[in-house]
């Protein structure tokens, strides 16, 4: 299963090697990995998606403890928070099928950020769903390259996991 | 220049470097000079001269390395050594890597070329602090001088704080030199927010252990080197003495527990005792006391204590659960953890459960039917009978080793006190006795320092005996000499089709005793019986250094062995001596 890790780091010379070196060494799988300042100066946020069983995790976090420059790692997974990642995606378009790409970009509140005669560069905001559905609804039209972030993430202060709600409200729909 | 704090003096950054280990109470360093290192050298010219801090010079920097491990593991303070720039610092490299798998805190500085370099592949250039990451619990290059004393200050305490670990101090030659406006921090003064205070005691686990124990009829105590570290020896007696529960030791916890008592079972694992082997397997508590369940302690992981719920007390919260999953699980100092355990126990369970009796009685039978042997043969001398021999004539010596079979049956035979055995255990690094003798020597002028050593690990780092012999350190050097990389021999013999590829090492070998004379040391050679004992009588009574060629019988095998892969309890070379042969071995109890 995979795993969301918000780990706050002390923003010193190697640190990311001491993280990088860690995962390489206990065969740890790493599927994501976001970086930048965090609230307070001198300290950053990573947020790392690991493949990974409980226990694996556990493993996982004891050991980053174990490094220096590490503050806090709190595995957000089962914690009702905000997840988003910013992809950017240049699909190859054509004068027949530019309106239909134009189109899927609109219904998933993406903007162009590029145009060229055959090709766009879309981006695109969101949870890792809608990152993965939007890519594969432009699929057909060819893609080039793909830039993405990685997820980053914060947990909701309010608690509510908007996710459970969606499903309660379809559920009473239905 | 020492006493007071310093607030604002102009200072360079070598004397803030040499000012703030001073502070530390750092008396003896290991190092040696070089290129980028210089400046640093030249500050030490001073420093020495005033009698506050002694540089001693090795031979080659793996040495220094070594030697420092050996001072602090000998005294538990934090052991120093420098070496320069580029080959320099990688000659560090197999010394900090034993510290770091044996969690010893030790404090390497190494020289670095000037900043304006770094990164250019200047003259002796290597990025040792790259090199040094995985094997590091910390490290830092000194950028700016300003920093250079709470660098040290907080080198110091992560040293130190909760599972000791080595950290690596790279100084750039021009950081060294730069003058700048001085403050001196004091030991302490650090704050570290990565550094947690260790977790305060659960008492509902610490109920839960002595609940465990009050009801447990064959428990056992397994002991590994965090008890050492912790200085539990006297707490650890306090509960024995009180419970009656047989103690195992792994090689890191050698030591902790009077090896002449009759609840001390020795070493368990791979080369251990066949009855501590036994009890394990068959216990049905394994407490667990800063041990890490190691590969070659558990053997075949899940055959390992199968029957036993554990309790597993450590200080590094990742060590439990990493291999086995504890029914109880203790995050804490093993003194205190074992202190507040002990105090639950006497005021709220009776001492001494009675089935305890019939489980002693157990052990008792296996110790009687497994003992441990020093074959005897009329044509050569054994390595164990020159341990035994050895180890009659000095008991309170502190033993230091390297890597193999005389290692092993070191750790089976010798009887040492707590901090007095010296061992690479966890990277099992050959060339380490030598060197690490010389730290214990340095650390302990006054005290009888053996360095039982093989003929393949000694010449790894044979050079040191400069070193032992420019400071006239008294160590007594006891190599068992059997002309092969012995436990190499042994594992091609039982596992390899006695296909034996590059393990004899007659061809090439040293005359021993030439060597050391070569180097002003006195020497013997013992190849029988009837110099062994006299030789070595002679070489403990002599007050310098003396080097004692063993050479011993050249195909003796380590026993009890457990295959890798095997449970512990599947030992070969476990069989009793036969009614006929008895006169060929001396059996020993430990």
């Amino acid at each position: 299963m995979k795993h969301t890790l918000s780990v706050l780091v002390q923003d010193e010379a190697g640190v990311l090697s001491r993280i990088s070196g860690l995962f390489a060494r206990r065969g740890f799988n790493i599927a994501s990995l976001a970086v930048g300042p965090a609230e307070q100066i001198g300290v950053s946020r990573i947020t790392m998606v690991v493949q990974g069983d409980n226990r694996t995790i556990e493993q996982l976090t004891k050991q980053l403890y174990k490094l220096v420059n590490i503050l806090n790692v709190q595995d957000v997974t089962n914690i009702p928070s905000v997840e988003r990642e910013l992809m950017l995606i240049k699909i190859q378009v054509n004068s027949q099928n530019r309106i239909e790409a134009l189109e899927i970009v609109k219904i998933f509140r993406a903007n162009v950020v590029d145009i060229a005669e055959d090709l766009i560069i879309v981006e695109v905001t969101g949870d890792p769903g809608k990152i993965v559905a939007i890519e594969q609804l432009l699929t057909k039209f060819g893609i080039i390259e793909i830039a993405r972030t990685g997820k980053i993430s914060l947990v909701r202060t309010s608690k509510i996991n908007t996710e459970y709600l969606k499903d309660k409200v379809v559920a009473y729909n239905a | 220049m020492l006493s007071k704090q310093i607030i604002g003096s102009e200072k360079t950054g070598r004397f803030a470097l040499l000012d703030s280990i001073v502070r530390h109470g750092v008396i003896h360093i290991f190092g040696y000079p070089g290129g980028a290192i210089l400046p640093i050298y030249d500050e030490l010219y001073a420093w020495e001269e005033l009698s506050l801090i002694k540089n001693i010079l090795v031979r080659h920097e793996q040495g220094a390395s070594h030697a420092a491990d050996a001072y602090s593991r000998s005294t538990g303070k934090v052991g120093v050594c420098f070496a320069t720039s580029g080959p320099g610092a990688t000659n560090l490299v197999s010394g900090i890597a034993t510290a770091h798998i044996d969690s010893v805190p030790i404090l390497a500085i190494t020289g670095q070329v000037g900043r304006p370099f770094i990164g250019t592949d200047a003259f002796q250039e290597v990025d040792i602090f790259g090199i040094t990451l995985p094997i590091v619990k910390h490290s830092y290059v000194v950028r700016d001088p300003r920093d250079m004393s709470r660098i040290v200050a907080e080198a110091f305490y992560i040293c130190k704080h909760g599972r000791p670990g080595p950290v690596l101090i790279d100084v750039p030659k021009d950081v060294g030199l730069e003058k700048f406006n001085y403050f001196s921090v004091e030991p302490g003064q650090v704050k570290i927010p990565g550094c947690r205070p260790l977790s305060n005691l659960k008492s509902r686990q610490i109920l839960m252990a002595a609940k465990m124990i009050q009801q447990s009829s064959q428990p056992l105590l397994y002991i590994g080197g965090g008890a050492i570290i912790s200085d539990a020896h006297s707490i650890i007696k306090e509960l024995v003495d009180l419970y009656k529960i047989p103690v195992t030791t792994t090689l890191m916890g050698k030591g902790i527990f009077n090896e002449d008592s009759e609840f001390c079972l020795g070493m368990l694992g791979m080369h251990g005792t066949a009855y501590a082997n036994f009890a394990v397997s068959e216990c049905d508590l394994l407490i667990a006391l800063g041990a890490r369940f190691d590969d070659r302690v558990t053997g075949k992981l899940d055959e390992f204590a199968c029957n036993a719920q554990v309790i597993h007390v450590d200080i590094d919260p990742a060590e439990v659960g990493k291999n086995r999953i504890p029914q109880v699980a203790i995050v804490g100092d093993v003194t205190e953890v074992v202190t507040s355990l002990l105090n639950l126990l006497k005021n709220n369970f009776k001492p001494y459960p009675e089935q305890i009796i019939s489980w002693q009685e157990r052990i008792h039978r296996w110790r009687q039917q497994y003992p441990l042997l020093v074959p005897k043969k009329s044509t050569s001398i054994s390595p164990q009978e020159i341990l035994v021999t050895t180890n009659q004539l000095a008991q309170d010596a502190y033993f230091t080793t390297d890597v193999g079979q005389h290692q092993m049956w070191s750790a089976q035979f010798l009887k040492v006190k707590s901090k007095h055995w010296i061992s690479s255990a966890g990277l099992g690094t050959m060339g380490y006795g030598l060197p690490a003798a010389i730290g214990a020597q340095v650390a302990h002028p006054n005290e009888l320092v053996i360095c039982v050593s093989g003929d393949s690990s000694f010449q790894m780092n044979m050079q040191e005996l400069g070193t032992i012999a420019q400071y006239k350190l008294p160590i007594k050097i006891v190599i068992i000499n059997n002309r092969w990389q012995g436990m190499v021999r042994q594992w091609q013999q039982a596992f390899y089709g006695e296909r034996y590829s590059h393990s004899r090492m007659t061809e090439g070998a040293p005359n021993f005793q030439k060597l050391a004379e070569a180097f002003g040391i006195k020497a013997f050679t013992v190849n029988n019986r009837q110099n062994m004992e006299s030789s070595l009588k002679d070489a403990m009574k002599y007050p310098g250094p003396v080097l004692l060629d063993c050479q011993v019988t050249e195909n003796e095998n380590c026993y009890p062995m457990v295959a890798p892969g095997k449970s512990n309890a599947q030992m070969i070379g476990i069989a009793k001596p036969q009614r006929g042969t008895a006169s060929n071995y001396v059996s020993r109890n430990i």
